[in-house]
């Protein structure tokens, strides 16, 4: 099957290939070319649902969890996501061959080291579907890879397999304690890196997570710090840059704050530049936050 | 409107030949879809999903004369067949937007018309100042913003203050190039609105905006929106906005109207122009689809296609002809001649004696 090599993202009208359920959560392979060529480590696809004319009007974003080649078929996309709302809950329903719209492949994806690095790549939850690509993505450049996968309990860890494959080793943390140590991700990260002496942190998953993440590999190495990748999880509307609803406040190169979308500045940025303390809110200092004093 | 002959589909007319322009105020659109203003950026976004110049053109999100960093999130709440948002105008400001997006979409040969909003009259009227000498098709004028020298109340609310911003605008702006004001929904009496920025001069109208509602998130028990309100927008209003451009077409049928509201389909478009738009904007259906202008420019096509509408002006403002009678009427009864009654007649009876 010809596949036009399309630059930048394309809406694909495909066919959910199959739905799987892993753990906790749902593993949704639909079939959209053109998005899987394209796809690198910490991009996403868009999801419409409720078809054409159904009454939930807004994409949901997922990070794409692996991409392959399928023949005939042609590519694949597949992405991870837990039943939250109405929305996940049509996706849950879908079943092989029904028809499913998609676009992608959307965001900055994260950025991997010119030289062979030592990498700690950290999830938190279903969050870290997106580290697998980019484990095989530094592996394939000569890093050491170690993993770092968290969640509330053993159900929602997402990825332990694949982690132990690919991985030079792995910590497993839940919240209760059922799998690996009791604790957080932040809790075992600063052994973590000092054992695997690592040089840079990659980093998926819920908001608090990512924070605490960036607190430790700040302070790694007597607090010379490690650069830290994060893609972080906004709520998103189009996913294509036109809503303005995913912004959160970003330390540019010039040192000014602005208020960036999370979907086209997004999702990954580095995680000294986000003001993980203003998350939600305007920072007094941002551009263009004066003006909002008039109306 | 001439007289138009609605064939059936056995004589359809194919669908190059459809002539789809729009001309408003006397600038003429080869097409008559327009992106919504703050539903599709400067363009650029979506210019993976639609060949923008295709379309009529991309109304741009509504900017002002200084940077502004939008409101804190939550930012946005979907609702049943649609979504509330409060934004709060984040944007570049004019001379970010000039240097950067107008001249993006200039170079693509992209028709902008240019939304402006302030938080003064003297704000508007500088704006479509700077817009003197820009490659600007139209202006359309955004009027639903606090007024600050008016204790925070909404231009669009007001006929007076509306007038204020539309006169002050048409004196500064680049003569020929139209000027639209863009009517809020939330009024007691949209045509006294309309009748008083068409009096101070707006050469055409643009309704509707969105219209306020809240959204309570029964986790947190609190609003889900940090601006606590926000504008209700997407196919829910869509009755609502035709209505709208109905009432406004009525009374001012010689002025152009672009609708909004809704529109998800070139069937929903149609619903429009019959009702009296001569070009409609399409704006939350973006975010379902972003590639919704192109496709709902092609649909529309294809609905005048199948109903063998050859122009799309000859239909504007259709569905105001009187109904055409099912069967012929009756002729009236003529001279001293008496109807003969119809059967069966009342008859009254004599009581029977015992």
């Amino acid at each position: 099957m010809a596949v036009t090599q399309a630059k930048g993202p394309v809406q694909v009208r495909g066919e959910v290939f199959s739905v799987k359920q892993v753990g906790d959560y749902l593993a949704m392979t639909v079939v959209a070319s053109g998005i899987a060529e394209q796809t690198r480590p910490g991009q996403f696809v868009a999801v419409a649902v409720s078809g054409d004319d159904g009454s939930m009007l807004l994409r949901r974003a997922f990070s794409i969890y692996q991409v392959a080649d399928r023949g005939v078929y042609g590519g694949t996309v597949e992405f991870v996501f837990a039943v939250h709302g109405k929305g996940t809950a049509w996706l849950a329903r879908r079943r092989a061959h029904d028809p499913i719209d998609v676009v992608g492949p959307l965001g900055r994806p994260f950025k991997l080291p010119a030289q062979p690095a030592h990498c700690v790549l950290v999830g938190g939850g279903y969050g870290a579907a997106p580290l697998f690509m980019l484990a095989d993505a530094l592996r394939k450049r000569g890093c050491r890879v170690d993993f770092v996968l968290g969640a509330a309990n053993a159900d929602r860890l997402f990825g332990a397999l694949d982690a132990k494959r690919m991985a030079a080793s792995v910590a497993f943390t839940t919240d209760d304690g059922s799998y690996g140590e009791q604790g957080r991700v932040s809790d075992v990260l600063p052994e973590v890196i000092e054992r695997t002496r690592a040089d840079v942190v990659y980093a998926c998953g819920p908001m608090p997570m990512l924070a605490a993440v960036q607190r430790v590999a700040g302070e790694a190495y007597a607090g010379a710090g490690i650069p830290v990748y994060a893609a972080v999880e906004e709520s998103m509307a189009c996913g294509v840059g036109v809503c303005m609803t995913c912004v959160l406040p970003v330390v540019g190169d010039d040192g000014q704050t602005r208020m960036l979308r999370s979907c086209v500045d997004g999702p990954v940025f580095a995680g000294d530049r986000i003001r993980w303390d203003a998350l939600g809110t305007v920072p007094d200092d941002a551009v263009g936050a004066a003006a909002m004093k008039v109306h | 409107m001439g007289d138009v002959t609605i064939r059936t589909t056995a004589d359809a007319t194919p669908p190059a030949d459809i002539d789809m322009s729009a001309d408003l105020a006397g600038v003429v659109f080869a097409d008559p879809v327009f992106t919504a203003s703050g539903c599709a950026a400067a363009g650029r976004e979506l210019a993976p999903y639609n060949d923008l110049t295709a379309i009529g053109g991309v109304v741009t999100k509504s900017i002002q004369l200084q940077p502004r960093s939008g409101r804190p999130t939550p930012r946005m709440a979907e609702t049943s067949s649609g979504m509330l948002n409060s934004i709060g105008l984040q944007g570049p400001g004019i001379e970010a937007f000039l240097e950067r997006d107008l001249a993006w979409l200039a170079d693509s040969d992209v028709r902008a018309v240019v939304s402006i909003a302030g938080s003064s009259v003297e704000d508007y009227a500088k704006l479509a100042a700077r817009l003197r000498g820009q490659p600007v098709s139209m202006i359309e004028v955004n009027i639903s913003c606090p007024n600050v020298e008016d204790r925070g109340q909404v231009f669009a609310c007001d006929a007076g203050a509306s007038a204020a911003v539309i006169s002050a605008v048409r004196r500064t702006a680049p003569s020929g190039v139209p000027v639209f004001a863009k009517l809020s929904p939330d009024v007691t009496d949209i045509v006294e609105i309309a009748q008083a920025c068409v009096s101070a001069g707006a050469n055409g109208l643009s309704l509707i905006n969105t219209t306020l509602g809240i959204v309570i998130d029964t986790t947190s028990m609190r609003p889900a929106l940090a601006g606590i309100t926000g504008g209700l927008s997407g196919p829910a209003i869509r009755p609502l906005a035709l209505r709208c451009v109905w009432q406004v077409h009525a009374a001012l049928p010689e002025v152009p109207l672009m609708g909004i509201g809704g529109i998800r389909t070139g069937l929903d478009a149609l619903e429009f122009v019959l009702a009296g738009a001569s070009a409609v904007q399409v704006g939350t259906v973006i975010f379902n689809d972003p590639s919704a202008p192109a496709r709902i420019s092609r649909e529309l096509r294809s609905a005048l296609a199948e109903r063998g509408i050859e122009r799309l002006a000859d239909v504007v403002g259709l569905a105001h002809r009187p109904p055409v009678p099912s069967v012929p009427e009756e002729p009236d009864p003529v001279g001293d001649e008496l109807p003969e009654p119809a059967h069966p007649r009342h008859v009254s009876f004599e009581e029977a004696s015992p």
